[in-house]
């Protein structure tokens, strides 16, 4: 094994703190829908991954296959996750809500193992890359410090995203019925919300926030049909170290965690995943209900 | 009769050895020698049993969710591996216990993680705990041979006089003189006071903790107790197979696992040696049709599970054996539908 050694100058901690805010923000928009479903609606969906492959997968096909263009196609796998995960919630999903967590979780180990499998079936089992416009390739310095084009784009998507959903959240109609479904279903039943259809919607719009995330990634965390596997993991810890309170939570629980692994892999490579899995654990120990939790998990 | 004697009564009866019981451990006995050929599989679906047997310990019995059983399962695979290449534990058995007794010294150290919080939290930590070992063995190449796995293991005889053939045929009798005394003492521990108030704390724990019932040490004592079934389960992998790999630690090993158990059913521990015998016979079918993506079909058997309810599934299993019992001997079916998961 070859052990580099890096130099620690001002601008290599810098890039690399660029890089991990990057990974962070796209493991924010990829586990922001699990936020809702597991956190809020206390459905555990170990299948979340899959939503965002599919999206992946999507986008590749459009751009690599049919000639779209990077942009034009990443709303479609948002659109196309979004779709999928509505029928799955209309049709499936719904029925398991009120069932044991053991049964939600063999349930969505189930569709994770079958959508791995039918992935591996259609496109192959190797890693798949989508083809990137020049305009985002390659890297320019910045006061020294090397900025990744194509990490900047997600910085600013997902940036752009986490603060029109913060919006939403607070100070849209849609947002307030959202927040009284969650904080006590019966009583805003009562008021008149359709909360299934609130529930249906939110599970949609994660999916599709998921199969977006899940073609921005494709380039950083590299896609194929074993994702939702990888990076269950992570999508957990986002969730359950960010609590479920509001969505400052997971989003400052992902900067966490993709600057704390970028610098982890980078700085002290041998431990590889293990300081991730560590602190997790730690902070499940030390805060049951997340480091930013609010109240116990029904 | 009062409530406390009827309920002595009804436990003593359920812990009576049934004439059906003595039969299923007769015909697992005769396929050893009906099946000369196939003892490397059925030696595999033993090993599954033990290991589903442990995770029904914890999960059927005392209500604790796990993703990541795989971690005590490959301790014991990994301390097996490493006592017999380097010779420090010669004998098998003596190893096996050892091996087990490794992976309890685990569980009973994790075990205080995992009794607390709720059933998410537990998730995590116990799939946390399996994907830290596996990194660690990844990590520690030197000691456990990383990717390529634990190479060159040689095991010495059982007791110094039988030795490992190669068509697996002492494997399997060993594999089955274990699975067998485990299973006994495991009956013994479920049918005792000791068992009974794990069921009320899955039931309820605030109204076991009010009948005086411990409810942490109880679930630290069966949590312990299930990663040593691990672990020798584990162990007789390495044993028999004479690898160990990173793949013990897998989580799809623990997904299995899941499976199986749901398959064969929670709570009599009969469970796991039901759902291994199903598990390895849908895997075999599944494996000849599309050879490469089996797990797709093992996914949707564990959806159409869920959808259809594992209770009623099992009502409909169980409905044709509980009918001829009922019409030969006349009374009620000894057969029970295993208890709910609610």
């Amino acid at each position: 094994m070859i052990i580099k050694v890096h130099p620690l100058p001002m601008t290599s901690i810098l890039t690399n703190l660029f890089d991990g805010v990057a990974y962070g923000m796209l493991l924010f928009v990829l586990a922001c829908g699990l936020a809702v479903t597991l956190g809020l609606m206390n459905f555990v969906n170990l299948a979340h991954g899959a939503f965002a492959m599919a999206g992946g997968y999507v986008c590749m096909v459009l751009v690599n296959r049919m000639g779209w263009p990077f942009f034009a196609a990443l709303p479609l796998a948002f659109v196309s996750s979004a779709a999928i995960g509505i029928v799955l919630e209309r049709t499936l999903y719904r029925h398991l809500y009120t069932r044991s967590h053991l049964d939600q979780v063999l349930f969505t180990i189930g569709l994770t193992f079958m959508s791995v499998a039918a992935v591996d079936y259609i496109q192959g089992s190797s890693r798949v890359f989508i083809n990137l416009p020049a305009a985002l390739q390659g890297q320019f310095d910045l006061f020294g410090v090397g900025i990744g084009r194509y990490r900047l784009m997600i910085i600013v998507i997902c940036g752009l995203l986490t603060i029109a959903l913060q919006m939403v959240l607070a100070k849209t109609r849609f947002g307030s019925r959202l927040r009284a479904a969650v904080d006590d279903p019966r009583a805003a039943s009562g008021l008149g919300i359709n909360v299934p259809q609130v529930f249906a919607f939110t599970f949609a719009f994660g999916c599709g926030l998921a199969g977006l995330g899940g073609a921005l990634s494709a380039e950083i965390l590299g896609l194929d049909p074993y994702f939702p596997l990888k990076f269950m993991i992570y999508f957990l810890i986002v969730v359950t170290v960010g609590g479920s309170s509001s969505i400052t939570g997971p989003f400052l629980a992902s900067l966490l965690l993709g600057i704390g692994d970028v610098a982890g892999k980078y700085y002290v490579p041998k431990m590889g995943p293990f300081v991730i899995y560590t602190m997790m654990i730690v902070i499940l120990i030390w805060r049951p209900n997340g480091l930013f939790g609010r109240t116990a998990a029904r | 009769m009062s409530a406390a004697s009827d309920v002595g009564h009804h436990a003593q009866r359920q812990a009576r050895w049934h004439y059906g019981e003595i039969a299923f451990w007769l015909i697992v006995l005769a396929c050893g020698f009906a099946f000369p050929t196939r003892y490397l599989i059925m030696t595999d679906i033993l090993r599954l049993a033990l290991f589903t047997m442990s995770l029904d310990l914890i999960l059927g019995y005392a209500g604790i969710v796990s993703l990541g059983h795989a971690a005590f399962f490959g301790v014991g695979a990994y301390a097996a591996g490493l006592l017999a290449l380097h010779g420090i534990v010669k004998e098998p058995v003596l190893a096996l216990i050892v091996a087990g007794l490794a992976a309890m010294v685990l569980g009973f150290a994790t075990s205080f993680l995992v009794i607390r919080g709720v059933d998410l939290t537990r998730l995590m930590v116990t799939l946390g705990i399996a994907l830290l070992l596996e990194a660690l063995a990844e990590r520690f190449s030197n000691i456990t041979g990383g990717t390529d796995g634990l190479q060159g293991i040689e095991m010495q005889p059982i007791f110094g006089e039988i030795p490992f053939d190669m068509f697996g045929k002492a494997g399997f009798f060993y594999s089955l003189a274990v699975l067998f005394l485990l299973f006994l003492f495991a009956r013994r521990v479920v049918h005792s006071p000791f068992g009974l108030s794990l069921r009320a704390i899955k039931n309820n724990p605030l109204r076991a903790a009010a009948i005086g019932i411990p409810v942490n040490r109880r679930l630290i004592a069966i949590y312990t107790l299930a990663a040593f079934y691990a672990g020798v389960a584990g162990a007789l992998f390495t044993q028999t197979t004479a690898i160990a790999s990173l793949d013990v630690f897998a989580f799809e090993r623990s997904a299995d696992l899941m499976l199986v158990l749901v398959i064969g059913g929670t709570g009599y521990l009969y469970g796991g040696l039901v759902g291994a015998v199903i598990f390895r016979m849908l895997q075999e079918v599944f494996s000849t049709i599309t050879p490469q993506y089996w797990q797709f079909w093992i996914g949707l058997v564990l959806v159409v599970i869920v959808l259809i309810g594992r209770q009623r599934l099992h009502r409909w299993v169980l409905y044709v054996p509980n009918l001829i019992i009922k019409q030969i001997a006349g009374r009620k079916a000894v057969v029970a539908v295993p208890e709910s998961e609610a």
